[in-house]
């Protein structure tokens, strides 16, 4: 009872915090001070992690670009303000942070009692595992018995629970406390599985001794929609951070690239015109409250969805994560975005 | 009188006979200390063989089969693992990693065409620091004051820069080593002065005063540093209004201080404890206030005493610093820790080599202070040696 009240209390703490954030007008505030004030994660391979300059680089970085893009036509007009797991949620509410785009999944606690708001899913992720091949397993319900290595303190740890729960399987956790531990003991043969998010078993194939050894279970034992988030009681703002995304999406079903991007300006598809704010009396950008033309800046700054995520996570990078959930509509996947007109 | 010279004593010394053999050079010492019993004998081969066998390897790994020069994960990955170019099975540190990302390491994210400004600040940092622990050096007061007051003031003023036409660097992007000495460096210049002032306090008959100082004491001396740190950064923007924030590094900045003089009044206490009576009253017998008396007779001694445990808690306050990782700054440890996550650099053997580095880093600080508060010791020693 006694936590049930504290936790209703917190809540309603968090609650006035949300109401009281939803007064400001982050666009203004984001265009007085001249850049976005951007979460991300402190380091996650791909996602977010330091290049040999000390520039951030990575597929959540690249949506933080393409926000200031959107609204300054400046790509470098960003600031990033690392966060941990446990930071990230007072960073937005307190409004250190304008907008959060950190590998967060979108829950309904987090929608709602945190007084944030998500909408377009910028990557489909999940929870899997990757096994030794010698163990001949082929699916995760023949692993009862084995000895799982996992990070503690994630929702990982939880998920794993419940499946093999729910399945009436054994397991023995191996649990450690940084990601670096869990690496080495599973590398080391301490344990015969290794769970994590599917995007991350990819980024920590590549460190093990031999990577063709090890393989990825194709069970997804839980749904983590990755999307951008901002506080609660700003539209116009959740607007924008929704449609660039929209438009990265929209750019990649175009086949409108950063290469292209000023010559498809004039391409006789009105759909692409009207997408680049090259039509006459256009008013694309004008109702966002930024540039006609934002959706162009955007895609010069980053590319299109194609090229974000193959650039920071797939193909084009040491990663080689497929698409899957993440290729387009019309490709197999689920990424599918509103038109623009 | 004249005439007692007697055949039979020596005019002088007989020159002194070498020991007999076997008691001295390197058999001697060897049947000694490591072959003087059966079991010492069986120790010491067991000692030697796991030494043969494990030195080696290690000495392999870290020098003979590192990789040294490369600009990307394929230089320090094997052949079987997607890209690499290393023989398969090969094991080796990868300092090209380290290479590689070194400035960063140093600097964090400081803009690169501004990385002149900490460096100035170092090199000032070192030009002031060594002729004040040189103690033939004259004029220590001023270089004291330019150490502890000019230069903290001036460092400031370069690395935030927004004055002189000097471009401003927000706190974010400072990281490395530089953000541990920055950390470790504040920490002991404020500590120390506040430490001895709480200590004073706490001893002090004035009860308002004395009451402060403890509760000061126990209550920031009762929390763990995490603690401090983790309310600075997650509670403290909370119960701030709407668009005020204080800066990430000097929260950090503050908590970090007042820990270490917490810390630090108590060792100096153990120390003021040693002082005999008769000290205070013999300087109370000459007539001395309470600041000359405490000035010139007590802390001189007291201080003296509590060298040991004042460097131990330097020593500690130095690896403290990177807890600051968890607030979301990145100091030597964090700054190497967050490049690992560069999957243009990951390889089996980058985490081990970052952190090899990060620990050699610390030792060699940690060490220095170590040996300099040794010297000190034995400077200072005037007979209280048992």
């Amino acid at each position: 009872m006694a936590k049930k009240i504290v936790t209703a209390l917190l809540g309603a703490a968090v609650l006035g915090m949300g109401a009281q954030a939803a007064q400001a007008d982050t666009l203004s505030d984001v265009k007085a001070k001249g850049f976005v004030q951007c979460g991300v994660n402190s380091s996650l391979a791909g996602f977010a992690a330091p290049d040999a300059q000390g520039n951030y680089a990575g597929f959540d970085v690249d949506y933080c670009k393409a926000i200031a893009a959107a609204i300054f036509g400046d790509a470098t007009k960003v600031k990033y303000t690392p966060t941990t797991a446990k930071e990230r949620f007072p960073a937005l509410q307190s409004g250190e942070v304008d907008v959060l785009a950190r590998n967060t999944t979108w829950t309904i606690n987090r929608d709602t009692a945190l007084g944030f708001n998500f909408r377009p899913v910028n990557y489909y992720d999940g929870q899997g595992f990757m096994v030794r091949k010698s163990l001949n397993v082929k699916s995760a319900l023949e692993l009862s018995g084995a000895a799982v290595c996992v990070q503690t303190g994630t929702t990982t740890e939880l998920n794993l629970a419940d499946y093999f729960k729910a399945n009436n399987l054994q397991y023995n956790p191996v649990v450690f406390e940084k990601i670096e531990e869990v690496n080495a003991a599973y590398d080391a043969g301490r344990c015969d599985v290794y769970t994590t998010d599917q995007s991350g078993l990819y980024a920590i194939r590549l460190t093990l001794a031999a990577p063709d050894d090890h393989m990825v279970l194709p069970e997804i034992i839980s749904k983590e929609p990755l999307a951008p988030a901002v506080r609660q009681g700003d539209d116009k703002w959740f607007d924008i951070v929704s449609w660039v995304h929209y438009a990265l999406i929209n750019a990649e079903e175009f086949g409108v690239t950063q290469a292209n991007v000023e010559e498809m300006k004039s391409s006789p598809n009105p759909d692409i015109k009207r997408f680049l704010g090259a039509e006459a009396d256009s008013t694309i950008g004008a109702d966002l409250g930024l540039d006609n033309n934002w959706a162009v800046n955007v895609i010069k700054a980053v590319g299109n969805y194609g090229e974000v995520f193959d650039r920071n996570i797939g193909a084009g990078s040491p990663l080689k994560i497929e698409r899957g959930l993440n290729a387009l509509w019309s490709k197999g996947g689920i990424q599918y975005a509103p038109p623009i007109r | 009188m004249a005439s007692t010279q007697s055949s039979y004593v020596r005019a002088q010394m007989i020159a002194a006979e070498p020991p007999p053999p076997g008691v001295t050079g390197a058999a001697h010492w060897l049947k000694t200390n490591l072959f003087a019993t059966p079991k010492d004998t069986i120790l010491t081969v067991i000692a030697l063989l796991l030494l043969a066998w494990y030195v080696p390897q290690v000495l392999n790994w870290l020098f003979f089969n590192a990789q040294w020069m490369g600009t990307d994960r394929s230089f320090c990955a094997t052949v079987v693992q997607s890209g690499g170019s290393q023989p398969e099975g090969w094991s080796g540190a990868c300092w090209a990693f380290i290479g590689s990302r070194f400035d960063q390491f140093i600097f964090g994210r400081y803009p690169i065409d501004e990385r002149w400004r900490p460096t100035l600040v170092g090199i000032l940092f070192v030009a002031l620091l060594v002729p004040l622990m040189i103690p033939k050096v004259p004029y220590k007061g001023w270089n004291a004051i330019l150490l502890f007051v000019v230069l903290p003031v001036v460092s400031f003023f370069l690395l935030v820069g927004g004055v002189f036409g000097l471009r401003h660097v927000e706190t974010s992007l400072w990281g490395g080593l530089m953000v541990t000495l920055i950390l470790s460096f504040v920490g002991m210049a404020v500590s120390f002065p506040l430490g001895i002032l709480l200590a004073l306090g706490r001893r002090s008959p004035m009860p308002v005063i004395k009451t402060l100082c403890v509760t000061f004491i126990e209550i920031v001396r009762g929390v763990p540093l995490i603690t401090v740190l983790f309310m600075a950064s997650v509670m403290l923007p909370l119960f701030m209004p709407q668009g005020v924030t204080v800066d990430r590094f000097l929260r950090a900045l503050i908590g970090f201080s007042i820990f270490a003089s917490a810390y630090m009044a108590e060792v100096i206490r153990g120390g003021l404890q040693a002082i005999p009576k008769g000290q205070y009253e013999g300087a109370d017998s000459l007539g001395f206030s309470y600041w000359q008396k405490t000035g010139l007779i007590v802390l001189p001694q007291a201080i003296k005493i509590v060298i040991p445990g004042i460097v131990n808690t330097f020593i500690g306050m130095f690896k403290d610093t990177s807890l600051v990782s968890i607030i979301g700054m990145f100091d030597l440890l964090g700054i190497i820790r967050q490049n690992f996550a560069d999957v243009s650099w990951a390889s089996p053997v980058t985490p081990l080599t970052g952190l090899i580095f990060a620990g050699f880093v610390f030792w060699i600080f940690c060490f220095g202070m170590s040996r300099y508060s040794m010297f000190v010791e034995r400077r200072l020693d005037t007979g209280h040696k048992r």
